[in-house]
């Protein structure tokens, strides 16, 4: 026996040394210049756990552990693989993944202790089992979507927050009959079903600019579900990775519902999703001011200090390398050349910080929206590449605008503002941006790679 | 067990407070790479899954925790991986800054 409890004294420290490197880890991703340490870390604690997990004396069959570790690995490579644009599906498809994991140990757990689960330990199994499902139908529904396999107009119908509301409650209604009466085993499967498809209906309302949000939402759930298994099977290190991963999506969550203007309660209740109706009062025809390559690079030419502001569209049009050359070439000018980033800019927290750097744009140029905003009176030229709603000033001076509220870069307090559109379509919100018809602004017609090309073009030829 | 219980009660409490604290500090700048390092923290659920699988207890728990290893794996593989290829695009300018 005394020997049996070194092996398991020694389990216990490669956990407690996991849980410190893990919370390291977090820390040292506050910074760029640590941030890879902190992948190191993680890496060292997650071995290291894995091995000790490996020598604990209750498993008697290495040999399905290992096929699975290695299956896993050889999925996990492609994964690991994806383009820069392609990370937010699969994100989305790893909180699947997450979500999964810990709903099947959960499911196993209960059919193993059943009947007779204590009161207590059944009520964490529920929640483990309700946030596992529901998170992995969510976020494999959130993944289909980002991947456009699935439609990626918001599907809404009357009375659907009162039916995926009215779901849960009877989820949870079913989960506490549950603990009370833990030896009716026929109920559980009702509190992975209703969950699951609690979890499709979630994100049917969602359209992709939520995405962001019901990201980092389903980023906290999986966190959660995860902690309530460590409960479940007494594992302190999984309920510190759950509770770390958890205040992780739930800051983010946050960040992104004030992004977004919609309060968090509004999110939680995931009534997201929801466009206000879109005020479609007579469209007036409002003369514009339009420019041609050569002009904008004659303007770019002659500036001092331009904030370029990239949304989801220069993603779209794979504009970012077009836009790195510009930067290089404004640069090497001597030209002062930042970029302002609204969180919400991409399919998910950071991720047009993300495209940039791809497009080797070094991120002390990348600022966001905090940052930057007290630059724009001193701006020159504001050049905006593919983002609309996120520069509208009405959200800060129109009360009656649906956006009203909506932190905003404040590109109007610029010199001269210079917008590349496709057209005079609205925006995702489809609201009218009154930023368009401003005399300072010049709209910039045209394919966002193919217009910032012709500026590159014209600005080379004309220099040297 | 009772104690059990309070005791994880308490370090989920600080670990809850710790990440809150931790996480605030992390530049928006590093988001997504934020968001993938965490999942693959998340996937530390591997754990439970192969003691589940190892323990042989009976056939449905062998069989839902190899699937539970395989998904929590692909996790780990693939989290870190992706994580480490963004963090590794994040330079700064070559010039120091004035």
């Amino acid at each position: 026996m005394t020997s049996f409890l070194g092996t398991d004294t020694i389990i216990e420290i490669t956990y407690l040394i996991a849980t410190a490197l893990f919370i390291l880890s977090l820390k040292w991703m506050s910074s760029p210049t640590t941030a890879r340490h902190g992948v190191w870390a993680g890496e060292a604690g997650m071995l290291l756990a894995i091995a000790g997990t490996l020598l604990n004396r209750g498993i008697v069959d290495y040999k399905w552990v290992v096929i699975a570790l290695v299956l896993g690995t050889i999925i996990g490579v492609p994964l690991g693989k994806v383009q820069m644009t392609a990370v937010p599906q699969r994100t989305a498809l790893s909180h699947a993944f997450g979500a999964l994991c810990v709903t099947l140990v959960g499911t196993a757990e209960f059919y193993l202790r059943a009947p007779g689960v204590p009161k207590f330990m059944m009520s964490v199994l529920s929640m483990e089992v309700i946030l596992g499902s529901l998170t992995f139908t969510g976020s494999l529904m959130a993944a289909g979507k980002l991947q456009e396999v699935l439609p990626q107009r918001p599907i809404t119908f009357k009375g659907q927050n009162f039916v995926n509301l009215g779901m849960m409650v009877v989820a949870v209604g079913v989960a506490v009959v549950l603990v009370l009466h833990p030896d009716r085993m026929y109920l559980f499967p009702a509190i992975l079903a209703i969950p699951l498809l609690f979890g499709v209906m979630m994100i049917i309302p969602i359209g992709g600019a939520d995405m962001p949000t019901v990201i980092s939402l389903l980023n906290s759930y999986a966190g959660l579900s995860a902690a309530a298994m460590g409960f479940v099977l007494n594992s302190k290190l999984l309920i510190v990775a759950g509770a770390l991963d958890g205040a992780s999506g739930l800051i983010l969550s946050v960040n992104m519902s004030k992004a977004m203007n919609r309060s968090f309660s509004n999110v939680l209740f995931g009534a997201f999703g929801q466009e206000a109706a879109v005020g479609k009062g007579g469209k007036e025809e409002r003369p514009v001011r339009s420019a041609t390559p050569e002009e904008a690079a004659g303007i770019l030419a002659v500036a001092s200090k331009v904030v370029i502001v990239p949304g989801y569209g220069m993603a779209v049009a794979q504009a970012q390398h077009k836009v790195r050359e510009l930067y290089d070439i404004l640069t090497k000018r001597g030209i002062d050349v930042k970029f302002g980033i609204h969180p919400v800019a991409g399919r998910m927290p950071g991720h047009m910080n993300v495209l940039l750097a791809e497009a080797d744009i070094p991120y002390d140029k990348l600022l966001d929206m905090d940052e930057i905003n007290g630059d724009f009176p001193q701006t020159d030229v504001a050049l905006i590449i593919g983002a609309n709603d996120v520069t509208n000033p009405a959200a800060r001076t129109d009360s009656s605008s649906p956006i009203f509220g909506m932190p905003i870069l404040d590109v109007d307090k610029a010199r001269t503002v210079m917008v590349i559109k496709r057209s005079m379509g609205a925006g995702f919100a489809g609201i009218e941006n009154p930023l368009y018809y401003m005399d300072k602004t010049l709209m910039l017609f045209g394919d966002a790679k193919s217009f910032v090309g012709s500026i590159v073009r014209e600005l080379s030829g004309g220099h040297s | 067990m009772k104690m059990d219980l309070i005791t994880s009660l308490y370090v989920f409490m600080l670990a809850a407070f710790i990440g809150l604290e931790v996480i605030k500090r992390v530049s928006p700048l590093l988001h997504t790479p934020l968001m993938s390092l965490t999942n693959a923290l998340d996937a530390i659920a591997v754990v439970g899954a192969i003691i589940l699988a190892g323990e042989h207890k009976s056939t449905l728990s062998t069989i839902l925790g190899t699937i539970a290893i395989v998904a929590a794996t692909s996790n780990v593989v693939g989290g870190f991986f992706i994580t480490d290829r963004m963090l590794k695009m994040f330079k700064a300018s070559a010039k120091p800054k004035p």
